[in-house]
C-alpha cells in the first residue's frame, strides 16, 4: 500500500492566504458576524469570457486548485475530489428567484446551469481538460473529510498516482438572512464576538476554498503524509473522548503521541463543549485553533487542514493560532479534530512527511 | 431607434455581465458572435429571453435567431418592427 502525501496547497479565505506566506498578513475580527473570502485577481487563472458566467465558488475554487497544482508541479491530476456544503448557493439563488419573481417564465441557463454543486469540479476539470474520476461530496461540515477520505483511498491503493482535492463554499446574501434570523449567525447584540472565550450562540459565517494535491510518491516539498481519517455523524458530548481514544488506538497511537491538536472551535457557546472535551485529552499538547481566523463554513475544516500542513512544513506554530501557548521542539504528528451543531464529527491524523 | 440600441446595448451587458464592456465599446454594426463581441450558445438563449421578457417577442423559429442577433442595428431593427410592450 503506498503513502498518501500532500504535495500541494492552495488557499482562497477571509484572510489574504492566497499571495501570502503563511499566516504573515492576518485580521482579527471581533465585530463582523459575516466574512467574506479576499478574493484574488482571477484574470490571471480563467479567461474573461468564462469568469463573466462564474459565481465566486468557482472562481475561488479554480484559483485555489491552480497554486496547488503548481506547487506540486502537476499539470494533469488522475482525480478531482470536491468537498462542498452548499455548493454554488448564489446561483441556486438566483434560479429560484428568477422563478417566483417571473412567475414561472423567462428562464435563462446560466445560473442553472452554474447552481450545481458540482460545478466547482467539473469547471476545474474544463479548464484542465481533465478527463478522470471527478467526484462532489455534499456531506455537511464532513463535505471536505469525505473527499479527503475518498482520495487517501484512491492513492493508497494506486488507484490513482495524484488526486487533487478541495472543499470550497460561498456566501449568498438570501442564505445568509435566513441563517441570521435561525440564529446559526451570530446576532449583532452578542459582540465582540470570541472563539475562545464563546459567550453567545451561533457563528461567525464566511467562506472560502483550500485544495491540496495528494500524490503517492514524496517530494522534497511535501508538506506532510494523510495517515488516517475518520468521520462520524453524530455524537454526544460525553461520547467524544472515547470517540477519539478509540480511533487513535486504531492507528497504534495515544493522546501522548500527538504533537499539536487542531481544534474546530467556532464561539458557539452551545456546541463548545465538544471541544472543552477534547482540551482535557490534551492538557499537555499544543492546541491550534483556527476559526477566529477563517470564520465558520461547511468546509471549514480543510482550512485548518491547511494550518496543519503548514504547521508540519515549517516545524512553526505560529501564536496567532495558538490556543494554550505550549510549544514543541518538533511538529511529527498532528491530530486534526472538527465538529459543527453536535454533527458531522471528524478525526484526520497528519503526519511530517520527512520522518 | 437610436435610444433603443443604447437600451439594448446596456441590457445586453447587464444580462451577459460582460464585465469589462462599457456601451461606447459595442459599435452598432458589430457582430455579437464570433469575431465581434465573442458571444456563445448560451447568451443566443438568454437573448431570446430578453427580447420575450423586455419587449414581449416570442422567436417561435430558432432558425430566425440566426439573422436577428447578428448586430445591434439587427436587433433593435427587429425590436422596433415586432414589439409587443
Amino acid at each position: 500500500m503506498k503513502t498518501c502525501y500532500i504535495n500541494g496547497v492552495g488557499c482562497i479565505s477571509t484572510q489574504n492566504t492566497f499571495e501570502t506566506e503563511f499566516l504573515s498578513e492576518v485580521t482579527l475580527n471581533e465585530t463582523e458576524n459575516v466574512l467574506f473570502a479576499n478574493q484574488p485577481s482571477y484574470k490571471e487563472f480563467i479567461p474573461p469570457a468564462m469568469i463573466r458566467r462564474m459565481a465566486k465558488g468557482v472562481k475561488m475554487g479554480i484559483a485555489a486548485s491552480t497554486k496547488a497544482l503548481k506547487e506540486a508541479n502537476l499539470d494533469l491530476p488522475d482525480a478531482i475530489i470536491t468537498g462542498t456544503g452548499m455548493g454554488c448557493v448564489e446561483d441556486s439563488e438566483k434560479f429560484l428567484k428568477a422563478i417566483l419573481d417571473n412567475n414561472e417564465q423567462f428562464l435563462t441557463p446560466t445560473s442553472f446551469i452554474q447552481s450545481t454543486h458540482n460545478t466547482v469540479g467539473g469547471q476545474i476539470a474544463l479548464g484542465l481538460q481533465c478527463k478522470g474520476y471527478n467526484f462532489t461530496y455534499v456531506n455537511g461540515a464532513v463535505s471536505f473529510e469525505t473527499a479527503l477520505l475518498d482520495a487517501k483511498m484512491q492513492v493508497e491503493n494506486e488507484e490513482a498516482n495524484n488526486v487533487l482535492i478541495g472543499g470550497v463554499d460561498e456566501t449568498s446574501s438570501h442564505t445568509l438572512e435566513l441563517f441570521k434570523l435561525i440564529n446559526i449567525i451570530k446576532s449583532e447584540a452578542d459582540k465582540p464576538y470570541s472563539v475562545v472565550t464563546p459567550n453567545s450562540k451561533g457563528v461567525v459565517f464566511s467562506e472560502g476554498a483550500s485544495f491540496f494535491v495528494l500524490e503517492n510518491e514524496k517530494k522534497d516539498n511535501s508538506y506532510a503524509s494523510v495517515q488516517a481519517v475518520s468521520i462520524m455523524s453524530a455524537l454526544e458530548m460525553d461520547e467524544v473522548q472515547d470517540y477519539i481514544g478509540t480511533f487513535l488506538a486504531a492507528h497504534d497511537l495515544k493522546p501522548s503521541d500527538i504533537d499539536a491538536v487542531v481544534l474546530g472551535n467556532n464561539g458557539d457557546s452551545e456546541f463548545d463543549g465538544y471541544y472543552d472535551s477534547t482540551k482535557t485529552m490534551f492538557e499537555a499538547t499544543p492546541q491550534v485553533f483556527y476559526k477566529h481566523l477563517s470564520g465558520e463554513y461547511n468546509t471549514a475544516s480543510s482550512f485548518g487542514f491547511w494550518v496543519a500542513c503548514n504547521i508540519i512544513k515549517n516545524q512553526e506554530l505560529p501564536e496567532i493560532v495558538s490556543l494554550n501557548s505550549l510549544k514543541k521542539e518538533k511538529y511529527t504528528t498532528v491530530l486534526l479534530y472538527n465538529q459543527y451543531r453536535g454533527k458531522d464529527h471528524s478525526l484526520i491524523v497528519l503526519k511530517n512527511a520527512k520522518t | 431607434m437610436e435610444a433603443l440600441k443604447q437600451e439594448l446595448k446596456s441590457k445586453i451587458i447587464e444580462v451577459l455581465n460582460l464585465e469589462d464592456i462599457a456601451v461606447e465599446d459595442i459599435n452598432d454594426n458589430d457582430a455579437l458572435f464570433g469575431d465581434g463581441l465573442g458571444l456563445d450558445s448560451i447568451d443566443a438563449l438568454e437573448l431570446i429571453v430578453l427580447l420575450d421578457k423586455e419587449y414581449g417577442i416570442k422567436l417561435t423559429d430558432p432558425k430566425d435567431g440566426k439573422a436577428i442577433f447578428e448586430s445591434i442595428e439587427t436587433m433593435s431593427k427587429y425590436i422596433a418592427a415586432n414589439r409587443t410592450k
